[in-house]
């Protein structure tokens, strides 16, 4: 898949802001006034900032509002409501800590899991696609929360939990790779099943149908990035994981706190440009590509 | 509604015959002609006349060479024109998030309507087929709608109510009709030639059916007297024989 940087922005900001709001949502930090503020307006800013992000995917960002009609059979209108949902209880919830330094427990509560239920329809759009064997697969979702609640905890200062979040985080990434790897193999989507020519012998492409490029080639069929995936998967795991770690073992400054979230945000921003680029969609196998 | 509809009245689809099909790229053509100036927005090319040059097509045509498995067997070229199936189970359309992408109940055609479509290409993403494309002058999706302007089109005469491919298509290796109906002719041309699904463990359920190439005749022995001539001698004798072994030497 081509990994267009607005979708990689996309789930990795909302991501790491939605996990935020869980984490505030549950009531950690315990902040009011202009602390809280500080923290929401951060969360807003990734929430925000993401949901923004991935309308620039879009041809049509005009018609966007249209996505809220398709709620009972699209994963992706079901985000949508999700996401509008969750930042109008946030907001709420955020207003009265900030200006009445009130704690509505419930509003936060409903706030925090309406925030991860954005993540997981997000995690669901990636996850429903029986065309992309590498993302279908029940780990996928479980992959995009644990990140989320680790990234939140890591941002809401949660040293003791986002250290134990992160290595679960990081073990579940380990597990959809090792998983991923065979899944194209597993699907039983091959050359002889995309053409039904498997039965006379074996099926090699030939001419494609242009000698140009079109657009599924160039949406679907990207290999640049596959030559590096091991380099880059132990880069973004470093990054996304043992440093963060390390940093947050040691002894507790501000200073190192942000060097793990910079860390942290840098490692996820891999991980997810190798999301991209390491899928193969089946369609490619009419290339003779994958 | 971008919900499928549980059984559509008519399952209208294409049979295209392996077997027939020359690879001629009339379909192609005949489908873009008929389809950049008809329903929807038109299908546009990029730099159409410079080195980098691609555009929106609705309908493609892919060749495969196939090795048989017999040790002397001679490899099988088969052009393979690839358009929407109209699925019966359209992935497509149930992901589409504006209800732009939907399956017709009376006639089984998948559409989208492009006033609504915001360009997401999700519904791309969930085709195995590659069968939508998303058009870069106009940002919507296209795809093949079965020439649903053509196939009703009183407007027409009787024999052009037919997809453009179908029409075109100078091998007849292309057939149009409804696949829901067990006695229709293409729907007994499929009986009959046994006629498959792609990717069928997909779970797509596609309406459009592809005729296998039929088993090649093995080659017969021409000559009644060839098993009694003597076979051309392999090692070369006097001058030749002296040539071959001094040049190896060499």
């Amino acid at each position: 898949m081509h990994p267009a940087p607005s979708v990689i922005f996309f789930t990795v900001f909302s991501g790491l802001g939605f996990g935020l709001l869980t984490w505030l949502g549950l009531g950690y930090p315990a902040v009011t006034g202009w602390t809280a503020f500080a923290f929401f307006a951060i969360a807003y800013a990734m929430a925000v900032g993401g949901l923004l992000s991935s309308t620039f995917h879009l041809g049509r960002p005009e018609r966007a509002i249209k996505a809220f009609t398709q709620w009972r059979s699209s994963w992706l209108s079901r985000e949508a409501w999700c996401a509008v949902g969750a930042l109008v209880a946030m907001g709420l919830y955020g207003a009265g800590l900030v200006f009445l330094g009130e704690r509505y427990s419930l509003l936060g509560l409903i706030g925090a899991a309406l925030s991860m239920a954005t993540v997981f329809t997000t995690s669901m759009i990636y996850t429903q696609l029986k065309t992309i064997p590498r993302w279908n697969m029940p780990v996928t979702p479980v992959k995009f929360l644990s990140l989320s609640l680790a990234g939140g905890a890591l941002l809401s200062g949660q040293v003791t939990a986002a250290l134990v979040l992160l290595v679960i985080a990081g073990a579940v990434q380990l597990l959809t790779w090792s998983m991923g790897d065979k899944a194209l193999a597993a699907s039983g989507t091959d050359m002889a099943s995309a053409t039904g020519l498997g039965g006379i012998g074996k099926v090699r492409a030939f001419e494609p149908p242009h000698t140009g490029t079109n657009y599924l080639l160039r949406e679907f069929v990207h290999q640049i990035g596959r030559k590096h995936s091991q380099k880059l998967r132990i880069i973004s795991l470093v990054l996304m994981v043992a440093l963060p770690v390390i940093l947050l073992a040691l002894p507790f400054s501000h200073f190192l706190a942000l060097l793990a979230v910079v860390s942290h945000v840098a490692g996820v921003l891999t991980a997810r440009w190798l999301f991209f680029a390491e899928a193969e969609h089946v369609v490619g196998l009419y290339y003779g590509k994958r | 509604m971008t919900t499928l509809p549980a059984q559509t009245d008519k399952k209208l689809g294409l049979v295209i015959d392996l077997d027939t099909c020359v690879g001629c790229h009339a379909c192609v053509i005949s489908c873009k002609g008929w389809n950049t100036e008809n329903y929807g927005a038109p299908l546009s090319d990029q730099n159409a006349y410079g080195a980098d040059n691609s555009g929106t097509f609705l309908n493609r045509v892919h060749s495969f060479e196939v090795q048989p498995q017999a040790p002397d067997a001679a490899a099988q070229l088969i052009h393979f024109p690839k358009s929407c199936l109209h699925c019966e189970d359209a992935p497509c359309v149930t992901v589409c998030p504006t209800g732009a992408s939907y399956k017709r109940v009376e006639d089984g055609i998948v559409l989208v309507n492009e006033s609504d479509c915001i360009g997401c290409g999700l519904c791309a993403w969930a085709c195995p087929y590659g069968a939508r494309e998303l058009d870069q002058a106009e940002d919507v999706m296209k795809k093949c709608t079965l020439c649903v302007d053509r196939i009703y089109n009183e407007n027409l005469p009787e024999e052009d109510r037919q997809p453009a491919c179908v029409r075109t298509c100078p091998a007849g290796a292309r057939h149009f009709g409804d696949l829901g109906d067990p006695d229709s002719d293409v729907s007994q041309l499929v009986a009959e030639r046994g006629g498959m699904d792609l990717m069928p463990e997909q779970g797509t359920k596609p309406v459009n059916k592809y005729l296998p190439p039929r088993p090649k005749d093995a080659m017969p022995e021409f000559d009644v007297l060839a098993p009694f001539l003597e076979p051309v001698a392999q090692e070369p004798k006097g001058f030749l024989g002296w040539l071959d072994k001094t040049l190896e030497k060499l």
